[in-house]
């Protein structure tokens, strides 16, 4: 069982990283390597987009190999995150509209935002029950 | 609840990890079983019943404080 969790969790390292890779070139691509050309740009997007996909795959077999005190933490990190990533999200939004902040709302910004609250969440939780 | 898996445990001479093993759950489980933080699911609490070859209410039981 040991050994499956760790084959789940470097298969989804894999396509994380494979999904970061393409996001790269999808991202990049098309200034600096094939001067935007349109077909090659799609299917950098079209790639990206399928590892994507693969990657909450690999997400939700690693979740369902997990033991019920680990899937009771992620789920609870996942719930706050859920959460936060809605409230911080629509406010940080609404900074934007109302011209409270004086740049564009990223969404890339938000994005390491769920991302780092779900690691805090996540070491929290997992602290708890030590 | 409480539980007496600690106990059991150690008089089958069991560590956490080989516990784990057996039940097919993480050691940080079995460890926060233990401590009385978590409560383990009803299949779980079966095999833990089967492997010791104890009734579960013998094992588990709940205490009112």
């Amino acid at each position: 069982m040991k050994k499956e969790r760790k084959k789940n969790l470097y298969t989804l390292a894999v396509w994380t990283w494979s999904w970061v890779a393409t996001m790269a070139i999808a991202t990049f691509g098309p200034k600096y390597i094939w001067d935007g050309h349109s077909v090659l740009t799609a299917l950098a997007v079209s790639v990206n987009f399928v590892h994507g996909i693969l990657m909450i795959f690999a997400n939700r077999k690693f979740f369902n190999n997990l033991d019920e005190l680990q899937r009771k933490i992620h789920l609870e990190s996942l719930a706050l995150t859920l959460g936060l990533a809605i409230v911080v999200g629509l406010s940080y939004s609404l900074l934007d509209v109302t011209n409270l902040i004086n740049y564009d709302a990223e969404i890339s910004n938000l994005v390491i935002f769920v991302s780092l609250s779900y690691l805090v969440l996540v070491t929290i939780n997992t602290r708890r029950y030590l | 609840m409480k539980n007496r898996l600690k106990v059991l445990r150690a008089e089958h001479s069991y560590t956490q990890e080989d516990l784990a093993e057996i039940i097919g759950v993480s050691r940080q489980t079995i460890n926060a079983i233990e401590k009385e933080k978590f409560d383990p699911s009803l299949p779980t609490a079966f095999r833990i019943s089967k492997l010791f070859k104890l009734p579960i209410e013998t094992i588990f039981y709940f205490e009112e404080t």
